[in-house]
Order: C-alpha cells, then sequence, then structure tokens
C-alpha cells in the first residue's frame, strides 16, 4: 500500500476531556487507504476513549480536527460521521433486544449508502456475508447482541464493517475475549476489508492479533499520547519487553 | 389541566391523522350530567326490557354510593367532572348492515381510519362501533351458518334476550368497582358474540370505534361466550381524535371460556391525551379452557386497566400480554389479575411499558392461589422502559399464595433507553430519531408479533408519531 496517498482519515492536535479530567493529550494520525494501523498501550492508556471520542461519542468533548479524506468532521454527530464513511468496532457492542440482526443492518447499510437495498439482494448479500465470517444463517434472525457470547458480539460486529463498507474503521479491541478459531476469522474479515481499501486503526493491548493481520504502522499509546511509531517489528518488541521501558519522565503522570 | 400543551406534544401529523371530527350530527344526546332521568331515558330509548331497566338503575344507586377508588391515580380520578359528562348519544338512528347504508360522514371517518382496507380484508368480520352506537355491522353469512352470533349488545339483548340475561354481569356484577357501576348504568354499544360448541372461527372478529363527542362517555359492553371445544379471536382497535376537555371511556368486558374453549381478545387502544379510560375486563376460563388477553394501551390522560382471567376450570390457561406506552403528562396505571381457583392452572403474565418525557407507567398486578389450588405455574414479568430524565415507572405484584404445591416467578426490569444504545445505533449510520424509534420498536417486538399485520402497522406507526422529537 502506498504511503503517500491522500490520507482517508487524519487527525491533528487532538486532546479528548472526560468531564474535567484530559484523557488525550494531542494526538496526531494519518491513515491511507487500505493501510493498517495498530495502536497498542497498556490498559486504562486513553485509546479506547480516543476511539470512541473520534467517531463522537456524546459523553466525551473533543478538541482538534478529524477529517474524512480531507473534509473536517470534527463536529458531525456519529451518524453523519457514519453516512460519510467512518466506522466504530464497539469494544463492548451494545445489546437493543426485539431488533433482529437483519433489520438493524438493513436500516443501517439503507442509511450508510443513502439508498434503499431491495430485500433479496440484500439478504443475498448478508447470507454470503455471513459464510465469509463462519456465522450461522439464523444468526440474521437473533436479536442485535442480546445474549451474545463475547465472541458472537465481535463477529457481528466485523459483519458490519463488511456490510457497511466504510472508508475507514476503527476497531476497539476487537481481538479481546476471542478463542483462537474466531481470532482468525475475526483476522481474516479485518484483511479482506484492508484489501478492499479500508483504512483501519486497531486499536489492542495485545500483539496476539498482529499474529494474523500485519499492520503497516505499529504506534504505541501511552497516557494520552503516541510515545513512538514504527512498523510491525514494533509491536514484537513490546511482546517481548512490555511498556515499561518506553515510559519516560515527561509522559508519565499526566500533563 | 394543560391539555393544549399536551396536544402539542404528539406532533402536528398526529392532529392532521387523527385529529379530525366530523361536526356532531346527533339524532339524540342526553343532557349532560347522570341521574335516574337520563338511565330511565336510555332504557326507554333502546326499549328494554324490564330487567334490564331495573338494572341500570340499582347499578346508578350502587354507584352514587361507591367512593372512588382509592389507590391508583387518586389525584388525576378526582378531577373527573361526572357533572359534564355526556352519557349517551345516538349517531344515527339506525344501524347500517351494509356498508353503503352508513352515512356518508361516518365513512369519512371511517375512510381516515383505513376502515375499508378492513373492509376488503375481512368483508363482513368487521363491527365499527361509531360513537355509543354501532352503526356498521355486518356478519359473515359463514358465521351465521356456523351458528355464531356477533351483534353489537343492544341487537344482542332485542335477539337473544333469554341468552345474555343468563350471563349478563355474571363475571364483573355492577357491584364489582365504581366504573363497572356506571358502566351497568348507562352501558351503550359493544360486542355481543356467541361461540356455538366444537366451533372454530378462522377470521378474527373485529370492532373499530372511536369517540367523536366532545365531553361524551363512552361506556361500552361487550360480552363474549366461547361454548365447549369453540375458538374466538376478537379485536378492537381504537383511534380517538383531539379535544381540550376531559372525555371519559368505561367500557366493560366479559368473556367466558366453557370447557376446552379459546378466546384471544386483542385491544389496541390510542386515545387522546384527554381521556379517560377506566375499563374492567374480566374473563372466567373453564377445564382445559385458554384466555388470551392482548392489550395494547397509548394516549389517554388516566388508564386504569387490569385484564383478569378467573381459572375456575382444572388445567386452565390464561395469558396476558400488554404494553402501555405514557407520554408527557399521561398516566398508565396498567396490568394483570390472575386467580387460580382450580387445581393445574397456570397463567403467565407480561407487562411491557414506555415512558416517555413526564409520563409515568404503573404496573399493578395480583396473582391469586387459593387453597387446594394444587399444582399451578404462575410466572409474571415486568419490563420498562424510561425515556428522559423526567420519565417514571412503579411495579406493584400483589401475590396472594394460599397454597404451597405452586410455581410462582416474578421478573421485573427497568432500563433506560440510554447514550450507550444510542450511540451504538447512530455509529452505524442511524439519526438520532431513527435510533430512538428501533430501541422502543424492540421493546414492544414481542408484544407486535402477536398482532395481525394490520394492526402491527398501524401500531408502529403510532408509536412513530409518540416517539417524534422525544429528544431528552
Amino acid at each position: 500500500m502506498s504511503h503517500s496517498a491522500k490520507p482517508v482519515f487524519s487527525c491533528t492536535d487532538v486532546h479528548v476531556w472526560i468531564a474535567e479530567k484530559e484523557v488525550v493529550k494531542g494526538v496526531d494520525l494519518a491513515v491511507s487507504a487500505g493501510e493498517i494501523h495498530a495502536i497498542m498501550g497498556p490498559n486504562g492508556s486513553g485509546k479506547s476513549t480516543l476511539a470512541n471520542a473520534l467517531m463522537g461519542h456524546p459523553a466525551y468533548t473533543l478538541e482538534g480536527t478529524v477529517e474524512l479524506s480531507g473534509e473536517d468532521v470534527t463536529s458531525l454527530s456519529p451518524d453523519e460521521k457514519a453516512r460519510r464513511g467512518m466506522f466504530l468496532a464497539f469494544q463492548y457492542p451494545v445489546a437493543v433486544p426485539g431488533v433482529t440482526v437483519a433489520s438493524f443492518l438493513r436500516a443501517a447499510v439503507a442509511a450508510v449508502r443513502g439508498t434503499e437495498v431491495p430485500v433479496r439482494e440484500f439478504r443475498k448479500e448478508l447470507l454470503a456475508r455471513m459464510e465469509d465470517l463462519e456465522m450461522d444463517p439464523a444468526f440474521a434472525g437473533r436479536y442485535l447482541n442480546d445474549g451474545f457470547s463475547g465472541g458472537e458480539k465481535k463477529r457481528l460486529e466485523i459483519l458490519q464493517l463488511l456490510m457497511l463498507k466504510p472508508r475507514f474503521a476503527l476497531l476497539d479491541e476487537t481481538d479481546s475475549g476471542l478463542d483462537i478459531d474466531a481470532l482468525k476469522v475475526v483476522a481474516e474479515g479485518i484483511n479482506a476489508a484492508a484489501s478492499q481499501d479500508v483504512g483501519m486503526v486497531l486499536v489492542t493491548h495485545y500483539q496476539r492479533l498482529l499474529n494474523y493481520v500485519r499492520p503497516h504502522v505499529v504506534h504505541v499509546f501511552m497516557d494520552g499520547r503516541i510515545v513512538r511509531t514504527g512498523g510491525p517489528e514494533l509491536a514484537l518488541e513490546l511482546e517481548e519487553r512490555g511498556y515499561d521501558w518506553l515510559e519516560t519522565p515527561a509522559t508519565a503522570g499526566g500533563a | 389541566m394543560a391539555s393544549p400543551r399536551k396536544v402539542a406534544d404528539i406532533g402536528t401529523d398526529y392532529a392532521q391523522r387523527y385529529g379530525f371530527h366530523d361536526p356532531e350530527e346527533y339524532f339524540l344526546r342526553s343532557p349532560k350530567g347522570l341521574s335516574h332521568e337520563v338511565v330511565e331515558a336510555i332504557s326507554r330509548l333502546k326499549k328494554e326490557p324490564e330487567w334490564m331497566r331495573e338494572f341500570r338503575h340499582k347499578a346508578l344507586d350502587i354507584f352514587l354510593a361507591k367512593p372512588m377508588p382509592t389507590w391508583g391515580d387518586t389525584q388525576m380520578l378526582s378531577e373527573i367532572n361526572f357533572d359534564e359528562i355526556t352519557y349517551f348519544v345516538r349517531a344515527t338512528e339506525k344501524q347500517g348492515e351494509t356498508w353503503d347504508e352508513v352515512p356518508e360522514n361516518i365513512k369519512r371517518t371511517f375512510d381516515r381510519l383505513g376502515i375499508p382496507e378492513a373492509e376488503r380484508k375481512f368483508l363482513s368480520g368487521v363491527s365499527a362501533q361509531y360513537e355509543s352506537e354501532v352503526v356498521y355491522h355486518s356478519v359473515k353469512e359463514e358465521l351465521t351458518k356456523q351458528g355464531v352470533i356477533f351483534l353489537d349488545m343492544d341487537s344482542g339483548l332485542r335477539e337473544h334476550e333469554a341468552f345474555v340475561r343468563e350471563y349478563f354481569a355474571t363475571v364483573i356484577p355492577a357491584a364489582d368497582n365504581k366504573f363497572s357501576a356506571l358502566n351497568s348504568a348507562v352501558w351503550s354499544g359493544g360486542s355481543f358474540i356467541y361461540v356455538p360448541k366444537n366451533i372454530e372461527v378462522t377470521i378474527p372478529l373485529q370492532a373499530y370505534f372511536r369517540i367523536n363527542a366532545e365531553r361524551m362517555g363512552q361506556f361500552e359492553r361487550t360480552l363474549i361466550i366461547a361454548d365447549e371445544g369453540s375458538k374466538v379471536h376478537y379485536i378492537e382497535g381504537c383511534t380517538a381524535p383531539v379535544y381540550s376537555s376531559n372525555s371519559l371511556h368505561s367500557a366493560v368486558v366479559e368473556l367466558i371460556a366453557k370447557r376446552g374453549a379459546r378466546i384471544r381478545y386483542t385491544t389496541i387502544q390510542n386515545w387522546s391525551n384527554n381521556i379517560y379510560n377506566l375499563v374492567t375486563k374480566r374473563a372466567v376460563a373453564w377445564e382445559d379452557a385458554v384466555v388470551e388477553w392482548v392489550d395494547g394501551n397509548l394516549g389517554s390522560k388516566l388508564t386504569m386497566k387490569y385484564p383478569a382471567i378467573f381459572l375456575k376450570g382444572e388445567r386452565a390457561h390464561g395469558e396476558v400480554l400488554s404494553i402501555a406506552f405514557a407520554g408527557p403528562g399521561q398516566h398508565q396505571d396498567a396490568g394483570a389479575k390472575a386467580v387460580h381457583l382450580a387445581p393445574n392452572t397456570t397463567s403467565k403474565i407480561t407487562s411491557k411499558s414506555i415512558s416517555k418525557g413526564t409520563g409515568r407507567a404503573t404496573y399493578r398486578g395480583l396473582v391469586k392461589v387459593r387453597k387446594g389450588a394444587t399444582g399451578c405455574k404462575t410466572s409474571v414479568q415486568c419490563d420498562a422502559l424510561l425515556i428522559g430524565e423526567a420519565a417514571r415507572t412503579d411495579t406493584y405484584p400483589t401475590m396472594e399464595i394460599a397454597e404451597d404445591q405452586v410455581r410462582v416467578e416474578h421478573e421485573a426490569r427497568i432500563s433506560k433507553l440510554g447514550d450507550e444504545q444510542l450511540f451504538y445505533l447512530r455509529s452505524r449510520g442511524l439519526t438520532d430519531d431513527q435510533a430512538r424509534l428501533m430501541i422502543v420498536n424492540g421493546f414492544i417486538e414481542p408484544f407486535v408479533k402477536e398482532l395481525p399485520m394490520e394492526y402491527a402497522v398501524e401500531l408502529n406507526r403510532l408509536i412513530e408519531l409518540e416517539m417524534e422529537g422525544s429528544v431528552g
């Protein structure tokens, strides 16, 4: 993938507050089409907050600039961002009882594509993507995330990624809570999305997923900042050495 | 009360679609207020037999003597001014037997409610009540051949007097409560249904009615008797126009399911914000009988309604599935009662409520098991969904279990339409309104899927209207 192409996603000097507390303290990112970035960091470093705030979570206050394919989307609502091709795979997908996976996805696809897809066509596409992810067709008739296992929820997030075909996707801890088989399936989904030119940021604190998905760029995230950026080898180094060696007096303890 | 503000809450679309009303063209209406003279006039006008006339007068005395209920929303109840209500209005001189005979202005009302659709689909199964009289009522030939009686209550009394006399007020006596007494005194309209032994009525019998006169009470009376081994589904649905002063709706519905019979009674009521909807519904289920109340309550100022099933025969089964939607300023005080009087009887109560804005939903239920009614099973599930910080819900599940060998389950859940659910759906491209509607529709799905298609569509549309501009 070309690193010089115009980024599908970029953010500049992003700060995020939860109430009065500054959790993200100045982050810059630029992701090109088809490019996979990994943001790795210890628990509590603020990386999930960053992902949610970028998507527009109402509980967070964001400062800085967020752009999708060069368009400033900083102040747009989550649905407006989604309709412009942004996607967030949730760490903890939310249950909506009484709404089937199929009807939810049909509404989401119509919203994001801006047009209704005929039922038969939609159904065909849905079943094909579900097969890719080794999901039972009966899954489409279940209520959204209601009583789903951790692995089922994560598969559903990837199913949504493949159905909604965003330009840019944030994947928040999509690897957590998965057994090895599920992890492989999820990784295949991520690779399939990347091959269709989706730009992606994987937020994780394990290196595990990176055995199956090869990131182009790895960022180390600590205490609300990116403290180091490198290639895939950086992930392996983190696996071996942990995060402590990166901690510097300047970043420890916050601003 | 600040009715105009509440009316505004419904949204202009609602007013446009459902708030229309025809100029009041009535052949007869009683003066406002309640007295023995009014009761006498109603009974005489209907040319009723002596026993019914007496029944009405006695019931009025009971009504006047009984105090207001001391539970429920006593504040709102105390605001009813019984002297300001019209107790009887006759819409047309006689009831039409075919669509052609129905007066034009009444047809227009039905047109806007989608009745012609029902007409096409359920051709003769429709009984529609307009005002206090049934104006359109055609019984499918097949029903008549099967020996099924499906009449408005007034005709039922005229044509099957002995039958009506045997069962009328046997399930809900006039003295049951203040509002059943009121209904007994001034009742008009409603349905009378008899299904003979082992007859299965395959089409749902429908009554579609609405209140149209300001400050007019509507006191319909329904009696359904399902003889041994028979099966019937009755549907009532209402949409009421928007008015500014208080109106009272107080129905009495009695169901009798004999040995092995099945009755399902489906209701969708959508009253305007000024209506007091105080309804007494009760069923008796004999040996191996099944009775199901499917009850949807939208709108009204105050609804107090607790469909009951008295399980009198062994292995009888009763179910109550209900939803209540309390919008701003409204109180839905609804629930269910299951009374187990025979061994091995079972009951299931599922109650779902939505409170929006300053809306308030109360679940008030009773499960009673008599000593000796061994092997009974009962389960009660209450789910409440709150939309907005001011929304309120309360649960009063009363259990009176006098027998040890029973299985009782009770579960109550309260959830808030939360930021996390909204954020999740919005991150998938759905607008705030779409996301809220999806969550609410999901919540009521277990109810909606029990409805015939056209009612499901209607209910979803009503919920959509209720949810408009519901931010906060």
